[in-house]
């Protein structure tokens, strides 16, 4: 491994062992996310009477969540491409689009928030509402915390350039930022298309 | 420094748009097709691997740097304890709940 090939965020071994401990990290948020979709597939039917999720599920705003959500992942990986050649400008510009469809999906979010409260769905409803909610809402912290986290660190990048120490940092926060995009994945199949059509 | 200039990120781009194709398709297969809801259940889910695949190799670049292997390894012993989890859960509290039952 000679510095011309390795990115610079693998140039120093505590900046290897960042990675790989965000790594190891993402691998404990795997089984966390898990144990809140095994709530749900177990209560999703126990709807007490309350609205189902065929009965609040909108497909139209769903897509429009997982396609900002998507893109969002897409510019990320375009800003880590913009790392490794050293463009901070392209860094910078590829995250803040990345924030502002990050934003706009929690505020997509937050709005079917209130159109599930304004159906009856209220974390109180039932086990199914209890369970949406926790799983939906785990979720959306995490995105709430990447973008406050990526902008933070944006302002940090913008006064001290790239360097190894920022590179890591980017990097990592770049595979926060695809990981929540991977449990979106799983949201939208399990939940969403799942509770639309079963 | 890293002296070696990327070119145009094509893994990028194709990992893209086959998540937006993958999206697309499994909203058709849910809601176009005839299939049974377990057969649509089982067209989507593996459509969702997929693409949490193309997320991890394309995006995330699992495999790079000297721990690569390690990286590997983590995600395949999570994906494995998030499997337990899931169908453990549900068979306790659906078939093995229900046996006790009576």
């Amino acid at each position: 491994m000679t510095s011309q090939s390795t990115p610079l965020e693998y140039q120093s071994q505590q900046t290897r062992m960042n990675i790989l401990g965000f790594w190891t990290f993402l691998g404990a948020e795997i089984v966390l996310f898990s144990t809140l979709f095994a709530s749900y597939f177990i209560l999703e039917h126990n709807t007490a009477g309350g609205p189902t999720g065929q009965d609040v599920f909108v497909l139209k705003d769903v897509l429009i969540e997982t396609f900002l959500l998507l893109t969002s992942s897409f510019t990320s990986g375009l800003a880590i491409h913009a790392l490794r050649n050293n463009d901070l400008k392209g860094v910078l510009i590829w995250k803040i689009i990345t924030l502002v469809l990050g934003a706009s999906f929690l505020a997509y979010e937050i709005n079917e928030f209130f159109h599930y409260v304004h159906e009856g769905v209220t974390m109180q409803t039932s086990g199914f509402a209890s369970a949406l909610f926790t799983l939906l809402g785990t979720h959306g912290a995490h995105v709430t915390f990447g973008i406050i986290w990526i902008a933070l660190l944006l302002v940090q990048v913008a006064r001290r350039g790239i360097t190894v120490q920022t590179s890591s940092k980017l990097f990592i926060a770049s595979l926060y930022w695809h990981f929540l995009d991977v449990v979106w994945i799983f949201i939208f199949t399990f939940v969403y298309l799942k509770g639309m059509v079963m | 420094m890293s002296a070696k200039s990327h070119g145009f990120p094509w893994n990028l781009l194709v990992g893209f748009i086959l998540s937006i194709a993958l999206t697309l398709l499994a909203v058709f297969v849910a809601f176009q097709t005839d299939f049974s809801g377990h057969v649509i259940l089982w067209i989507i889910g593996i459509m969702a691997i997929f693409q949490a695949i193309i997320q991890l190799f394309m995006f995330m670049h699992v495999t790079e740097g000297k721990e690569g292997i390690i990286n590997v390894v983590n995600m395949v012993n999570a994906i494995i304890l998030a499997l337990i989890i899931v169908f453990g859960t549900i068979w306790v509290l659906t078939s093995g709940h229900a046996s006790h039952m009576h």
